[in-house]
């Protein structure tokens, strides 16, 4: 019970050190559709990795739900900015996303066989509990639209779904 | 895919030979936000189980060793119960969403 808040605050810091100049303020809905976009572009390109480089049917099976389920949320991220007339704005903490994003997925690429399995999978866990942390204190409190907001929560919902489905396989992986 | 089609072909054929049973009858199963909803179903031999899908994902109906229907993203399908038995099944995509169906003799 205790990794949720600890895993919340964590986030809130990373969130936190990303605005050191506008710590206080709540992230723009632009901003927050730009967060939510590539937090799930992030989770897409990860599994394509484990796509090509896995030997393991549960990982690829996994990683194949992770780009169907990500692709479809971002479908409708874009479908929904469009009609609203919100260009994504890029900002501090998108950023700082996709240079861990990137740092971690040349960690993955270095790796084969079951090290990299159980790297990239616990890195889905990890990201994952990162991402509804991050939604849930942060992103759907401040999101202004009620559209925008009900997206968000609709995603977390299928990404609390995607941490719980990752913890099964890491636990396969033991 | 190519056995998915079969089981919707049969499940229309199933589906045809029980609209003189008068009897049967259609239970909806809604799936929203990751859940299948009632979770719990209980049928009897020739009835259809009808499945909405709120969400904007595609799910599955799927029995471990058995069949499968796949339901498209805010799609339905429908399966006709040819048996009497229980049966689990969950979602292939999302393991964690999981359902069951009593079916009891007609």
């Amino acid at each position: 019970m205790n990794i949720r808040p600890m895993t919340a605050l964590a986030t809130l810091c990373l969130l936190a050190l990303a605005h050191p100049a506008t710590a206080a303020d709540k992230p723009s809905d632009p901003q927050i559709a730009h967060i939510a976009y590539t937090a799930g572009v992030i989770d897409v390109e990860n599994a394509k990795l484990a796509i090509s480089k896995s030997g393991n049917k549960e990982v690829v099976a996994f990683a194949e739900d992770m780009v169907r389920d990500h692709e479809a949320v971002n479908t409708q991220a874009l479908d929904l900015v469009k009609k609203l007339k919100v260009t994504p704005e890029d900002n501090d903490t998108s950023k700082a996303l996709s240079k861990a994003a990137d740092d971690e997925r040349a960690k993955l690429a270095k790796l084969d066989g079951a090290s990299f399995d159980k790297a990239y999978v616990d890195n889905e866990v990890a990201y994952h509990k990162q991402v509804n942390g991050a939604l849930t204190t942060l992103l759907i409190p401040s999101a202004s639209n009620a559209e925008l907001k009900a997206l968000l929560e609709t995603g977390l919902k299928i990404f609390q779904g995607h941490q719980q489905h990752a913890e099964h396989v890491a636990a396969t992986l033991k | 895919m190519r056995s998915v089609l079969y089981l919707i072909a049969i499940a229309g054929l199933v589906l045809g030979n029980c609209v003189a049973d008068a009897e049967a009858r259609t239970i909806r199963v809604t799936i929203e936000k990751m859940a299948f909803v009632p979770a719990e179903i209980e049928a009897r031999v020739g009835d259809t189980i009808e499945w909405v899908n709120k969400d904007i994902l595609v799910h599955t109906v799927t029995v471990k060793g058995g069949w499968e229907v796949l339901i498209p993203a805010k799609g339905t399908a429908s399966l006709a119960m040819p048996e009497a038995g229980q049966v689990d099944y969950y979602c292939r995509f999302h393991p964690n969403m999981k359902g069951r169906l009593s079916v009891a003799a007609p």
